[in-house]
């Protein structure tokens, strides 16, 4: 029984119950009450049209790194640095915004053409992590966590300096774009349609690639064997390239939706934590891509849900990182239990 | 500059460098053992954080240590049991954990956040403090920056000179070959992994009871830390004394762009904050560039004399990890 | 030491791999063990040097005392040691520390003592060791030595050999033999696990032969070779008649190639092989066979001279380049570098051929490989992951991967680690390629194996490249001196 889909499911519920009652144990440890917590977490996220609107509003660009992710783990590598990708995609559809905000330009071209910008940017920044993986033997981790922390440092010197809003720069960001470059939103909602249609559009190609293509195939080998993938006749080395250009181009459309869709400028925190979030996302359902939306619904739903701890509980929203890490830290360590037991039997 | 101000400098860098020092030797010792515990930016912060509330909550800073080692033990070995008994991939665990423990301080940090508390205090060594120059940069540092030059010292001593140490090489290298000389490989690399863990967890809050006292949340200038030592622990070719050299020379770097921000007021700080990370991939790309196929094929396309000084260059900054670094161990 | 083995049994799951051994060995014996890959040879040493327990109801008795190994270092305390085919020390460390670590002591080795200690060892046996080198720049032959002194130093009086005489030279197999010899003489017992005829029949003083899990027979000198053939393979093997080589057009001309890689240098080969030939490249492991086949794919490039395939000027182009003009390589280690490990047989199907559109047809795909799994004689299903299947089987996987039209096939030990059948079987499909025209060159240990298959051979001795040599009229004596570095002077040419 524990070999099948069902064994895999049960030690999953299990996993989920073992990462419940770790965070239960903490909230007890600090004198909040566990139920308290979650109920508030849950009616923060679906208590109404309003908050669950929001939680679309994350979705969106958790969903997006997430389709990005799958492509660089099936080729087997680690891009940490999808967060400082998620980053640029967000500075270059800034720029491009200002380029042409004066331009009488029609705003849908604008738009467009700054979400083209922000999947442009982004796959530069991946290219950058990818160029230091194939050429220089930087082990993608560390290039990736590194640009992170340059792609952070950029923002804060753009909002500071050449971008700064006339009078005094601040953290709240850069002039915001006028009404008409926004992305059209959803009744007085601040969920638009059209990033929720990109990103659905972007993790069901995924899929397709993954799945059904030759692409998708060849990316596979690469991950599982890079040699042997080699000595098939795969171009290798432009498949780690082609597999980092997606995924930055994903993330950085995730970054483009956060400045055309959501925040109407350049602010220090634009990726919100998306890009790590993404890569949790993408252990959990263990480099699936049909689990994908549901997981990622989940994860984006805890994350507003604990919006409202401080004000409710005088607690930390960093709650919802804790349970999101023990839900996949439980849930790898179920799998590795499952997988000594099917062993033994 | 005075030689007075460079001198206080520099003692300063030693001091500044004490938790990447804990960090690299911890790592080094967990990698030698062929386990990557990828979860030390979190585990520092964690570690930074309980350290600091347990000093305040008891005043004994001592407890603040220990409380910090015993946090670190713990995260690894969670790493362990992942890693070793159920073998999964230790990059996922490892980074997972580096999330969740970073957030988990946040949360438990919360009602602590600029609160004072207590400070590991300067303590000269009497007579040695007074030797020029050696005094002022050696020996009138804190307990902590003491307890760090014994480690690196120890951990040299300890891999490359002792009977166990020679085995832990071993071990990373080929364990199997360990095996049968008798050495229990999975109980070696839990124990490995839960001392390296524990060192790890000393620099939290080495830097919480020491360098900046107290706990400041996310703007404690501690987060990132964790990814610096990971590097500094491959630049270091996991050799102790060469990780050493590359914490002191991250922490002079910093210091120095301290000291030249005056000079050069056009370069905003936020810059030169996040110097150190370009500095990384740098530092990285330059101990792993020897072991590309592009480079030996231009190295092969050159005349033999230039070959051979670019190659023994190129060598000289080489590192290769232990050979069974992140593979599991079966012994049959 | 005397050992008795009794109603040795080891089940793996289902399969049976040693049933009821018996066998009794008296001190001062070289007790030879035959037996085909899979005949439960490694099992029952791995039994007796502690690796896995048998199951219950098994004796050891060691000079009449029933014992009980744990685990190899058990097995030491006990007396018994190995030496592994592929030696088990620290290649980036030194040869004393290799030495010893292992032997317990206090925390601070004293190296002036454990100096002294090997060389007396080393001296005894005549052996040349360096202590302070790094184990990383000794040949294969050197590691065994370290090893045999390091088993001795720890008080081994049972020393098991486990196919030793791969990859050394044959003054270095000299002097083995001649150490084991003079071990034989001190009392101690010698266990020497081969695949080997002529090596056992030259040093055992006794002979037992494996097949299928069971102790099928037992033999004293003089051995007749034909005897221990039948009983290994239950049945007499030929391996069929030689075919001579076709005259074709030639399809590679090597053109004055000079090679380099970090320890050895090739300087100015030349060769034309012509289509249907195969040409063997014997020596030892690492004498520069291998990046000369590396060569030939594409995957190094020559310092100097010119490759030309089929009239085409192929020099410093890429492995991808000469992939497309027709040359295929199948490396020696196949789930490393020749198959991907988590794809099924289908999968490798599709991804050797060329990509037909975006997306992949399934049931296309689906007939590809049950069409190849049937033609290929691979025990296996379309969805099997390759590292499920047999050695043999991943062979014949991989050969089914070669694509067509082809013009030159490199195969770096085609056969190793495989049953006489899948030989036979493999080697024949290799035949049907030359008659399409291709022509094959492969590395191989098994001398048999290279004058059995090959029409022209050329020998690698420490980067040194014999004229090509007709394998009809080269005998195993001449080549298994040439690869010792013997008779190079004879044969004149380029070499030193």
């Amino acid at each position: 029984m524990l070999k099948g889909r069902l064994g895999g499911f049960l030690f999953q519920l299990i996993a989920l119950l073992f990462a419940f009652g770790f965070v239960s144990l903490i909230l007890i440890s600090v004198d909040a009450s566990p139920m308290d917590a979650y109920k508030n977490m849950f009616t923060g996220s679906f208590g109404s049209m309003r908050k669950f609107a929001e939680v679309l509003v994350a979705f969106v660009p958790l969903l997006l790194v997430t389709a990005g992710l799958l492509v660089t783990f099936s080729s087997g590598l680690w891009n940490i640095g999808v967060e400082g990708q998620v980053v640029l995609g967000a500075i270059a559809t800034t720029w491009v915004f200002r380029y042409f905000l004066e331009s009488g330009l029609h705003p849908a071209l604008v738009i467009t053409l700054a979400i083209l910008g922000g999947m442009l940017g982004g796959a530069l920044w991946a290219s950058f992590t990818g160029v230091l993986k194939v050429f220089g033997g930087v082990n993608e981790i560390f290039g990736g966590l590194g640009l992170n922390f340059v792609s952070t440092a950029l923002t804060i010197y753009l909002i500071f300096g050449p971008w700064k809003r006339p009078g005094v720069a601040s953290m709240s960001g850069t002039v915001p774009f006028p009404d008409e470059f926004s992305l059209p939103l959803l009744f007085d909602l601040r969920i638009s349609l059209w990033a929720l249609g990109i990103a659905l559009i972007g993790i069901v190609a995924v899929y397709f690639i993954l799945q059904g293509t030759y692409f998708g195939l060849r990316l596979k080998a690469v991950g599982k064997n890079f040699r042997a993938a080699y000595l098939l006749g795969i171009p290798t080395w432009q498949y780690s390239m082609y597999s980092f250009l997606i995924c930055g181009a994903l993330a950085g459309a995730a970054g483009a939706m956060q400045v055309a869709a959501v925040y109407h400028r350049l602010i220090p925190s634009i990726s919100s934590g998306y890009g790590y979030l993404g890569l949790m996302v993408a252990m959990l359902i263990n480099y699936r891509a049909v689990w994908a939306v549901p997981v990622a619904l989940f994860f984006a739903a805890l994350n507003i849900g604990s919006i409202q701890l401080p004000i409710l509980m005088k607690l930390d929203s960093s709650l919802s990182g804790v349970l999101q890490g023990a839900l996949v830290l439980f849930v790898l360590l179920a799998e590795g239990v499952r997988q000594k037991f099917v062993k033994k039997a | 500059m005075t030689q007075e101000t460079i001198l206080i400098g520099l003692a300063g860098v030693l001091a500044a460098a004490v938790p990447v020092i804990f960090a690299v030797m911890g790592e080094t010792l967990s990698e030698r053992a062929g386990v990557i515990n990828l979860s030390m930016n979190g585990t520092i912060l964690l570690s930074a954080m309980g350290g600091f509330a347990v000093a305040y909550n008891t005043d004994n800073i001592v407890l603040g240590f220990l409380s910090g080692m015993l946090i670190g033990a713990l995260v690894a070995l969670v790493v362990a049991f992942a890693s070793i008994t159920l073998k999964q991939s230790q990059v996922a665990v490892g980074f997972v954990l580096a999330l969740t423990c970073r957030d988990l301080s946040y949360f438990l940090g919360n009602p602590y956040m600029g609160v004072p508390g207590p400070r590991l205090q300067a303590l000269p060594i009497p007579f040695l403090s007074d030797i020029p120059i050696l005094g002022a940069l050696f020996f009138r540092q804190d307990a902590i920056t003491y307890i760090s030059f014994a480690a690196i010292f120890l951990a040299s001593i300890w891999i490359f000179r002792t009977r166990p140490g020679l085995m832990l090489q071993g071990i990373g290298e080929k364990p199997a070959a360990a095996f049968i000389r008798g050495a229990n490989v999975n109980l070696m690399r839990y124990v490995y992994t839960v001392i390296g863990g524990a060192l790890i967890g000393l620099a939290g809050p080495a830097y919480s009871l020491a360098i900046r006292a107290g706990w400041m949340g996310t703007i404690s200038g501690l987060d990132g830390i964790g990814w610096i030592a990971l590097s500094i622990t491959i630049f270091g070719g996991w050799n102790p004394a060469r990780a050493a050299f590359g914490a002191y020379l991250f922490a002079f770097l910093q210091w120095l762009g301290l000291v030249l921000q005056p000079v050069f007021t056009q370069v905003p700080s936020q810059v030169l904050q996040v110097a150190p990370f370009p500095l990384m991939i740098l530092t990285l790309l330059f101990v792993n560039i020897g072991n590309t196929e592009w480079v030996e094929r231009i190295l092969a396309s050159m005349p033999d004399n230039t070959r051979k000084l670019f190659s023994k260059a190129l060598r000289a900054m080489r590192v290769s990890p232990p050979a069974a670094l992140g593979v599991p161990f079966e012994s049959e | 030491m005397n050992i008795e083995l009794k109603n040795i049994h080891k089940h793996f799951g289902r399969t049976h791999a040693n049933k009821g051994i018996n066998l009794n060995i008296p001190s001062g014996t070289i007790q030879g063990i035959l037996g085909e890959n899979g005949a439960g040879k490694s099992t029952l040493m791995k039994i007796l040097s502690g690796f896995i327990q048998a199951d219950p109801g098994s004796q050891i008795i060691l000079d009449g005392k029933p014992v009980i190994i744990h685990s190899p270092a058990d097995a030491i305390r006990f007396g018994v040691g190995m030496l592994h085919q592929d030696p088990l020390d620290f290649s980036p460390m030194r040869v004393l520390d290799n030495f010893l670590l292992g032997r317990s002591g206090g925390l601070f080795p004293n190296r002036t003592t454990v100096a002294r200690d090997f060389k007396l060892l080393a001296e005894q046996f005549d052996f040349s060791l360096d202590p302070d080198n790094y184990v990383d720049s000794l040949t294969v032959g050197e590691r065994q030595q370290l090893e045999i002194i390091r088993l001795l130093w720890l008080g081994a009086r049972i020393l098991i050999l486990d196919e030793p005489t791969t990859g050394i030279s044959a003054s270095q197999k000299a002097k083995l033999f001649a150490t084991l010899k003079k071990l034989a003489e001190q009392s101690m017992t010698i266990i020497f696990v081969s695949h080997k005829l002529e090596d056992v029949e030259h040093l055992c003083s006794q002979v037992v032969v494996l097949r299928d899990g069971e102790l099928v027979g037992a033999t004293r000198p003089p051995y007749i070779t034909s005897k221990l053939v039948e009983m290994m393979f239950g049945k007499m093997i030929t391996l069929g008649e030689r075919q001579a080589a076709q005259a074709g057009d030639v399809v590679l001309s090597l053109n004055n190639i000079s090679l380099e890689d970090v320890r050895l240098k090739i300087k100015n080969v030349n060769l034309d092989v012509r289509a249907g030939e195969v040409i063997g490249l014997a020596g030892m492991e690492g004498s520069g066979q291998g990046i000369f086949i590396r060569a030939c794919a594409g995957l190094v490039r020559p310092v100097g001279g010119r490759v030309q395939l089929n009239g085409h000027d192929l020099t410093a182009k890429s492995y991808h380049k000469f992939k497309h003009a027709g040359v295929n390589f199948l490396p020696a280690s196949r789930l490393e570098e020749g198959l991907v490990p988590g794809l099924s047989l289908t999968e490798h199907f599709v991804l050797a051929e060329e990509p037909k559109g975006v997306f992949i047809d399934r049931a296309a795909g689906q007939k590809l490989a049950e069409d190849r799994i049937r033609s290929f004689n691979i025990r296996g299903m379309p969805f099997s992951t390759v590292e499920s299947l047999s050695g043999g089987n991943q062979q014949r996987a991989e050969l089914a991967l070669l694509q067509s039209p082809l013009s030159l096939v490199l195969l770096e030990h085609p056969t190793r680690g495989l049953d006489i059948e899948s030989v036979i079987y493999i080697w024949g499909k290799l035949k049907e390629r030359c008659k399409q025209g291709a022509s094959i060159i492969f590395i191989s240990s098994d001398l048999d194996e290279i004058l059995q298959y090959s029409d022209r051979l050329l020998v690698f001795f420490s980067g040194n490249v014999s004229q090509p040599l007709d394998a009809n009229a080269t005998s195993v004596e001449e080549l298994g001196q040439l690869i010792g570095g013997k008779g190079w002077t004879e044969m004149g040419g380029e070499h030193a």
